[in-house]
């Protein structure tokens, strides 16, 4: 009985994870296709991967979008989480008030959250890359809070006076029982602010000074006349990149716990 | 006693962001929505919705992020349960493996699809090779729900799945010790106390999905045409401000409106707060 | 696991707390010696622009868009200090109207002798006085089609279109003014025309075709009919051409009722703060070489005379990078719709969309 459960669970497992992956496995084999159009197969080559340190644009766009994702990941993260636990412990209706206006960035169009940014910047501060970062911690800000709240609305309150009670700091209170159980949330309101900005066009596109070049913004003005192939091979290699962070992380990570273990 | 006023206070910065990047912008918004073109106050921006035109591409945006949000969340939902129920040591690393698709730009998986799904694609080859009738589904609504899914699965498993993992696995051992059966145990413990995790994940599937007008423009083949779609063609083709933001206002207060109906519904219920 | 995902998170906040110094906040510096420069996507040869900056010593910033329509947007909201732009035809006379064009100072550009005088000639339909504008590419809007589905007598005309039989097989160009004008030519009317009964009649007409057609596009047209999922699409002539390269049977015409001939030209906006270095910019764009440079890279017309005498005869014959005079006849120039017409053909794109 178990052992059919999983593996029907396997079997679902694996075809969502197909139906994610498919689209990569595609970007990976064009990465590798020796013809600049992307539905003929022109052979197998790796000019791509070689040009692609040549090409100064492209690298130039790499450092921007790596500038700009992290810091206004990192300090969305920290607006989020702090606003989260603030909002948590808020009355009720401010704290309505609040989420309510959280959900502006949601659930405006792109454009509209673009342009609107754009009349606000242009009236302060002149366009640059600091103002696509302010751009981007708008639009991703809410995406943190609302991974971190669900689990500091979950979380037990009875811990957290109990540490007070014994003679716990609330910072030290915080940082053994309130941490370590919003932290998986905390990290995937990052990630999801960290994709949130490396995908993002429009807002950025609006945002941006001159001269300003991100691999988004790249992408979508060579839409009209055809992505260059060493745009997929990037992808490819920052995909790589993440994936083999992530497995040394991984196992770094247990080889630790089995010393412990030990 | 931990002081609650206190701790509330660290929204602070983020209540001061909100006033600054969230409603300042949206004055600007307002300002144009009220006004026409030549500067004089009007409300018939605002009213425009009311356009059949308009009313048409609506109703077919909130249907296209409702069979969004019900297939995210029937595909999310067993996979969040799936991976909370995994007995290995690394779950946090299959949890990443579903994030990881993100890293590749959004723009150029979507393109992947069309490679995928055009009537000579890759999905087509397959089942030929099969001997199984091709489909025609690129530049049609299910293409663009396909896509829409495909986007948003992420926003939709993570929050269920932290949600799942805030649960005391001794609550659903007590349970079935007490002679609940495996469906009485997932429907009266399981889902309730997940709920917080299934109505993020809704929020940030279906919200975007409502004015989202990137992947029916490029999976839709310009054949249909969304809420967003229109607003970004009055920014842009048309040069009318004024009505884009009109109709944006509009779409905000609409889907506003939905989520405090949401909101007290809930409130009703148990008295919880809802995100 | 906990332990290791803190670190995770520590080891990327401290990688990039370096990284977190910005510059290019100050982009309206007035440095004399800078220029930002506003350009479609992909339409100049990034050697040029490498050889402009060290033979002038000028620092360009250098800016793409994808759609005029997003450049104009942004352009209006007066977020930047363009001090060039290069766009197309339409858009360009709607900018001179609103007053925010300079008039170039010809004299100062030796090179602008090299352009076709019979372009600059056509070029009159958006700057009459030829005043404002220096040509940079050409070309037109026409049929691309599969020459093993579709004969060419078929694509002759525009009415092959609305042929039932290549029903799912049409790909019409997703750009309210380009539809329009296929279905104003197929009617016999002007495609500048601005009487409503007449534009309707093409909304009527668009509607009709909508049940053959396979897909609305604008970009990379080609790409669907390389891989053989369309018979034939309404594109641009550099769209075709590129198509061609990868797929023997396809082939370009400008069907006989006429079609559209566009000119993407170099002006001077009123925001611009370097005059002089915007004059060596454009005369830089003229000259021989950067002009077949960026000839062999974006692969349209070029006004440039001097550019022939770099290409081989098959280049210059292919009648898709190089439309013939009689094909050049048949087209005509876009002029820009005052703000009724526009509001008015855009309602009525916008219902053949939701139709």
């Amino acid at each position: 009985m178990t052992k059919v459960k999983k593996g029907f669970s396997n079997l679902y497992l694996g075809l969502v994870f197909l139906f994610l992956y498919a689209p990569i496995i595609v970007l990976i084999v064009l990465s590798f296709n020796n013809s600049m159009s992307r539905t003929v197969w022109g052979g197998f080559t790796f000019k791509w991967y070689i040009n692609l340190t040549s090409n100064d644009d492209i690298m130039s766009a790499l450092g921007t979008t790596i500038k700009i994702t992290l810091s206004s990941s990192i300090l969305a993260t920290i607006l989020g989480t702090s606003a989260a636990i603030g909002i948590h412990y808020m009355k009720k209706r401010h704290a309505a008030i609040m989420l309510g206006a959280t959900n502006i960035p949601l659930l405006n169009a792109d454009i509209v959250t673009g342009i609107s940014l754009m009349l606000l910047f242009t009236r302060f501060t002149p366009l640059g890359e600091f103002s696509v970062v302010l751009a981007h911690i708008a639009f991703s800000v809410p995406y943190v809070i609302f991974n971190v709240l669900p689990r500091l609305q979950s979380l037990s309150e009875a811990c957290f006076e109990a540490a007070m009670d014994l003679g716990a700091t609330p910072w030290y209170a915080f940082c053994k029982v309130v941490w370590p159980e919003i932290f998986p949330g905390v990290l995937s309101g990052f990630l999801m602010a960290l994709t949130m900005s490396l995908d993002d066009f429009t807002i950025t596109y609006f945002t941006k000074g001159a001269g300003v070049n991100t691999l988004s913004t790249m992408l979508y003005t060579q839409l009209r006349k055809g992505i260059q192939p060493e745009l997929y091979a990037l992808s490819t290699i920052l995909f790589l990149l993440a994936f083999v962070l992530l497995l040394v992380i991984n196992f770094k990570g247990s080889d630790r716990k089995e010393a412990v273990a030990k | 006693m931990f002081n609650k006023l206190r701790t509330s206070f660290l929204a602070a910065p983020y209540a001061l962001w909100v006033l600054i990047c969230t409603i300042l912008p949206l004055f600007y918004i307002l300002g144009y929505a009220i006004t026409t073109q030549e500067g004089s106050l009007t409300f018939e921006n605002l009213t425009a919705i009311a356009e059949p035109v308009h009313l048409k591409s609506l109703w077919l945006s909130i249907k296209v992020a409702f069979f969004t949000t019900v297939i995210c969340l029937i595909i999310a939902y067993p996979v969040a349960l799936i991976l909370h129920n995994l007995k290995i040591t690394n779950k946090s690393f299959v949890v990443f493996l579903f994030i990881l698709p993100m890293w590749m730009n959004f723009m150029l998986r979507i393109l992947a699809w069309q490679i995928i799904l055009s009537n000579n694609g890759i999905l087509n080859s397959i089942l030929s090779t099969l001997g199984l009738p091709t489909i025609h589904i690129l530049y049609t609504k299910a293409a663009v729900t396909l896509g829409m899914v495909y986007d948003f699965l992420p926003y939709m498993i993570l929050p269920i799945y932290n949600a799942l993992s805030k649960i005391n696995d001794q609550v659903i051992e007590a349970a079935s010790d007490l002679g609940a059966n495996w469906w009485t145990t997932f429907t009266k413990i399981t889902i309730p106390l997940s709920r917080d995790g299934i109505i993020s994940g809704i929020i940030m599937v279906f919200v975007p999905a409502l004015s989202s007008f990137v992947v029916s423009n490029l999976l839709g083949g310009g054949k249909v045409l969304l809420i967003g779609n229109v607003i970004e063609q009055e920014f842009t083709l048309a040069r009318n401000w004024n009505l884009g933001s009109g109709l944006s206002i509009i779409l905000m207060i609409f889907v506003l409106l939905s989520m405090g109906i949401m909101n007290s519904i809930d409130d009703s219920e148990n008295g919880g707060m809802l995100v | 696991m906990k332990k290791k995902l803190i670190s995770f998170l520590s080891i990327f906040v401290l990688g990039i707390t370096p990284m977190l110094s910005f510059t290019g906040c100050g982009s309206d510096s007035d440095n004399s010696d800078t220029l930002v420069v506003l350009n479609y996507g992909k339409y100049i040869e990034s050697d040029v622009l490498k050889r402009f900056q060290e033979e002038t010593g000028i620092k360009v910033k250098y800016e793409e868009y994808e759609s005029v329509e997003d450049m104009y947007a942004k352009y209006k909201a007066g977020s930047i200090n363009y001090d060039v732009i290069c766009t197309s035809d339409y858009m360009i006379e709607t900018m001179r109207l609103e007053g925010e064009l300079i008039p170039i100072d010809y004299s100062s550009l030796p090179n602008y002798e090299n352009i076709d005088p019979s372009i600059v000639e056509a070029s009159e339909a958006f700057d009459p006085t030829h005043e404002y504008t220096v040509p940079y590419f050409y070309g037109t809007v026409g049929i691309l089609y599969n020459t093993t589905m579709v004969d060419e007598e078929t694509v002759s005309s525009w009415d092959s279109l609305w042929d039932p039989e290549y029903k799912n097989q049409i790909v019409m160009i997703n750009s309210q003014r380009d539809a329009f004008m296929v279905a104003l030519e197929k009617l016999g009317y002007d495609i500048n025309t601005t009487d409503q009964k007449e534009l309707e009649d093409a909304y009527n007409l668009l509607c009709d075709e909508k049940k053959y057609v396979y897909a609305y596009l604008q970009d990379e047209t080609y790409e669907c009919m390389i891989s053989e999922d369309a018979a034939m699409a309404v594109c641009y002539s550099g769209e075709a051409a590129m198509g061609m390269e990868y797929n023997e049977d396809l082939a370009y015409t400008v069907p006989k009722e006429g079609g559209n001939l566009w000119i993407d030209s170099w002006f001077v906006p009123r925001t611009c703060k370097h005059y002089d270095a915007a004059m060596k910019w454009i005369d830089f764009m003229c000259e021989e070489e950067a002009a077949t440079e960026n000839f062999e890279y974006v692969w349209y017309a070029t006004p440039n005379t001097k550019v022939a005498s770099h290409e081989d005869e098959e280049t210059l014959a292919d009648e898709t990078v190089f439309p013939s005079k009689e094909t050049l006849d048949r087209c005509k120039l876009y002029e820009a719709y005052d703000n009724e017409t526009l509001d008015y053909t855009t309602t009525l794109w916008k219902k053949l969309k939701a139709y």
